[in-house]
């Protein structure tokens, strides 16, 4: 029973690594960038939801309605001004910056909340369970985050294929240059793409406050997390991405249950297995 | 009227500071004789931040191998280090020398892991396999866990007898180190792998349709710089003489402050990471004190040159003067002669 | 006489310190089809990229419609009324027929082309409208990445090698399809290393050799001797 638990609940855990690799997914598949403060940001994300509940005294969850638009402009402003201009053929660039980005983020990070651990209270939700049997149980939170995540996918899929933006950073996925002779600027596609993955990680953000403690340096665990789920998955498969965060948190959650300090490990594990069995991913993009 | 050609590596500024290198290094040789205790400790790390930039620099500039993981190697050398000391009975010099060695050789299987990967995310899959040698290496109660353990006292004063003996030991080691480092990114170069690397560096596709073979050649770079980083990282914990899975394996201190110093410097060149370990150390001793705004600002400084001098200090130097310390490059002169 | 959609003069470019054209003088009129020959490595497509602006022409004397454009961005070009349909069709292998004939409407202004229009002009896209763009035969792909520039509306339109590489049963089919687009009042650059299909098809011809314009003229005054020249760089006498 203890391991069906487990499983459970890492499959539930699943649903909030899907929620911080769906915009590192996203803007790797429009803008072939790697976002490596991608962590940090969904760290800052959880700092500003801190602020807007310090600051009003609401419910946690309402922060979201402040933090994700806020991460949004934040992202797009930063494409523009500053991430734009390490695109190119050279991938040095956009990597290093972003490494700076995270070093500076977590230090700032530091001074201004320093290292104390943190944690918004959630009130009813953290305890409240649905019970299936005498042992197993769900929590109403991790289930919250779950159906959270399958909604931000389901949406983030309908809006590729429904919409001529959506249709416009699929294209430029396959080809940056033919796509400016549709008359597409992708200066400003790319801080679309960088703004709508900002609001995701807002989301993330907001979730990692509420579920977890959090301090200025978790953010480099998390990249690796969305990072693992997104190459499990298979690159440019956000559903695959959501795969990928379901074999993560079941790996983690089985290590944990074999022994508590093995948990992240058996995690890391699972994703270097795979990468040496299936180095394509689960589920690869399907030309079509 | 005819053209010839002449292939030439040195230059006249670089057979100058050929002559300086020499002086310079028995000025080093002797600083025990001349330096106080305080300044050879400092000497020690800034030679082996110095063998970190260059290995670091020539596996992103010259191998086109971008790690953010080479903190995995600093730690398997230092934790390679104390247990070869303290459970094997190797002299700690000796070990220190296995510890490269076994970097190495655990390196191999590393890469077929690592390489499964392609650019940007083989940057973060490097990440990923230091943590995994981090957590793993907690895991091990042996070598204190968590926690982590120091070097017995009596492996200590087999190094050498006394304290001053065992600094001056520690710091001739660091010395060769630093100098083994630039070698071996300097004689790599001249080699015909310098070669093929600059190839693969400066076209993948192209210089695999003319046969360099990239995964090879990728292959061997990455061990060999593997080797290197085990060695500097068994000499760091030779000089604490306590070593932790956190200290060991920490992504800030043996990979983000490398990556640091040799963007500012410049990738890809001997000279660059010199004068970005140079640069690193003088703001240092004056902005030490300032904590984290000291990383912010080394940080932003490192942000600031890759987006407006991507080349580095050391990059904006020769664009002006067109001065090479170190030969390695090959110039090509071309000779106009009067046609007889 | 109508007045000039295009028109450069002294156009240069460079690859870095290569230079690829020197100083093109090129004019296109209203409603005609001016076709551009040349061997490879003329200039022609050299040309094609610095006119939509793939290529920075900051400072360049290029005039579209009358207004100045050189240093001008592609993409503000293509909402200008400029559309390319690029070498190798380039189409976007991850959407269907239908997307990728969406996607050329994405920068557009004014009704001119509609998914209807292009689909009369090439019924069988109309069947193929669900496939992956790049799941059709050579042919088709280039009959979608011309009903994808036209979706743009485009009063200038670029077709940059559409005969490479196809069938010459095919390539008529394609070519068919030239007058009803005049029809629809866009003007057309026609590039083409196919020298016949090139004079059926225009009304003014410009020979590129070695980034210069080396011959042009109406397709009817021109002698194939002055076209080969042209084309090959002879000298007279060396032609034999």
């Amino acid at each position: 029973m203890d391991w069906i638990n487990a499983i459970l609940q890492g499959i539930l855990l699943g649903g909030l690594y899907a929620l911080f690799a769906a915009g590192l997914s996203l803007m790797f598949g429009v803008m072939r960038f790697v976002n490596v403060a991608h962590g940090d940001f969904i760290v800052i994300s959880a700092y500003g939801a801190l602020i807007v509940v310090a600051a009003t005294g609401v419910h946690p969850l309402w922060a979201t309605f402040v933090v994700v638009p806020g991460m949004a402009l934040l992202g797009y402003v930063g494409q523009r001004i500053l991430l734009n201009r390490t695109l190119g053929e050279d991938i040095l660039p956009p990597l290093l910056v972003t490494f700076g980005f995270s070093i500076i983020i977590q230090n700032v990070l530091l001074e201004v909340f320093s290292a104390d651990s943190q944690k918004l209270q959630a009130g009813w939700m953290e305890t409240a369970s649905i019970p299936i049997n005498q042992s197993i149980s769900i929590g109403v939170m991790p289930l919250l985050i779950f159906a959270s995540a399958l909604i931000v996918i389901a949406g983030l899929q309908a809006f590729f294929y429904k919409t001529s933006l959506g249709r416009v950073l699929r294209a430029t996925s396959d080809d940056q240059d033919t796509v400016r002779l549709m008359g597409a600027n992708n200066a400003k596609i790319f801080g679309y793409a960088t703004a709508i993955a900002s609001a995701v990680v807002g989301i993330a953000g907001v979730y990692l406050a509420m579920r977890t403690n959090f301090d200025p340096s978790v953010g480099p665990a998390r990249l690796l997390f969305a990072f693992e789920a997104v190459i499990i998955g298979g690159l440019g498969n956000l559903w695959g991405t959501l795969a990928g965060g379901i074999i993560l948190g079941v790996a983690q959650a089985i290590g944990a249950q074999i022994d508590p300090g093995f948990q992240i490990l058996a995690g890391h594990l699972a994703f270097l297995i795979l990468l040496v069995v299936k180095p394509q991913g689960l589920f690869p993009k399907m030309k079509g | 009227m005819s053209l010839s050609y002449t292939v030439q590596r040195s230059t006249r500024a670089s057979q100058t500071s050929m002559s300086l290198t020499v002086v310079i290094l028995i000025i080093l040789i002797a600083a025990p004789w001349w330096a106080g205790r305080a300044e050879l400790r400092l000497m020690v790390e800034i030679f082996y931040y110095l063998a970190l930039a260059q290995m670091w620099s020539l596996l992103a500039g010259y191998g086109g191998l971008v790690s953010v993981g080479q903190q995995a190697f600093v730690g398997l050398g230092g934790y390679i280090l104390f247990a070869l000391a303290a459970f094997g009975g190797v002299h700690p010099i000796m070990a220190l020398v296995l510890a490269g060695a076994i970097t190495a050789l655990i390196a191999m299987p590393t890469a077929l892991v690592a390489f499964r990967l392609q650019g940007a995310y083989f940057a973060i899959g490097t990440w990923v396999i230091a943590e995994v040698f981090r957590l793993s290496f907690a895991q091990i109660s042996a070598l204190g866990g968590g926690s982590g353990m120091s070097l017995p006292a009596s492996i200590v004063k087999s190094i050498a007898s006394s304290r001053a003996g065992r600094e001056h030991l520690v710091y001739w080691v660091a010395l060769a180190i630093a100098v083994a480092a630039m070698a071996l990114v300097f004689f790599l170069l001249r080699s015909r792998w310098g070669l093929a690397m600059t190839a693969i560096r400066d076209s993948e596709p192209a210089s695999e349709s003319l046969g360099v073979e990239t995964y090879r050649t990728k292959f061997i770079v990455y061990v060999m710089a593997a080797g290197m980083t085990g060695l500097v990282g068994a000499l760091i914990f030779l000089q604490k003489l306590r070593i932790s899975p956190d200290a060991a394996f920490s992504v800030q201190d043996w990979t983000a402050l490398v990556i640091f110093i040799v963007v500012i410097g410049g990738i890809g060149t001997i000279e660059g990471p010199i004068l970005g370990t140079i640069i690193f150390f003088i703001l240092r001793e004056f902005a030490s004190d300032w904590g984290s705004w000291y990383l912010i600002l080394l940080g932003g400084i490192a942000v600031a040159v890759m987006l407006f001098a991507p080349k580095g200090l050391w990059g904006l130097i020769t664009a002006r003067y067109d001065v090479h310390l170190f030969p390695v490059g090959r110039r090509l002169i071309v000779n106009e002669e009067k046609s007889k | 006489m109508a007045d000039p959609v295009l028109q450069t003069r002294g156009l240069t470019a460079h690859y870095g310190d290569f230079q690829a054209l020197f100083g093109i003088d090129f004019e296109i009129r209203q409603g005609e089809t001016v076709a551009i020959i040349g061997s490879n490595g003329a200039g022609k497509s050299t040309f094609l990229r610095s006119i939509t602006g793939m290529l920075n022409t900051a400072g360049q004397d290029i005039a579209f419609l009358g207004q100045p454009v050189g240093g001008i961005s592609a993409h503000d070009l293509v909402r200008k009324g400029l559309a390319m349909v690029p070498e190798g069709r380039k189409l976007f292998p991850s959407l269907t027929v239908e997307e990728n004939l969406l996607i050329g409407a994405y920068g557009r202004s004014g009704s001119e082309w509609t998914l209807e229009t292009i689909y009369d002009l090439f019924p069988i896209l109309a069947e193929r409208r669900h496939h992956g763009g790049t799941d059709l035969s050579g042919g088709q792909q280039q009959m979608v990445a011309i009903g994808r520039a036209l979706m743009s509306n485009p009063k200038l339109l670029l077709c940059d090698e559409i005969s490479l590489g196809l069938a010459p049963i095919v390539i008529k089919d394609i070519y068919e399809a030239v007058p009803k687009i005049n029809a629809h009042g866009a003007t057309m650059v026609v590039v083409e290393q196919d020298v016949n299909q090139a004079m059926a098809v225009a009304d003014r011809v410009y020979c590129f050799q070695e980034g210069r314009v080396s011959l042009t003229g109406k397709p009817d005054e021109l002698t194939r001797e002055q076209i080969s020249a042209a084309y090959f760089g002879l000298e007279d006498g060396e032609a034999a």
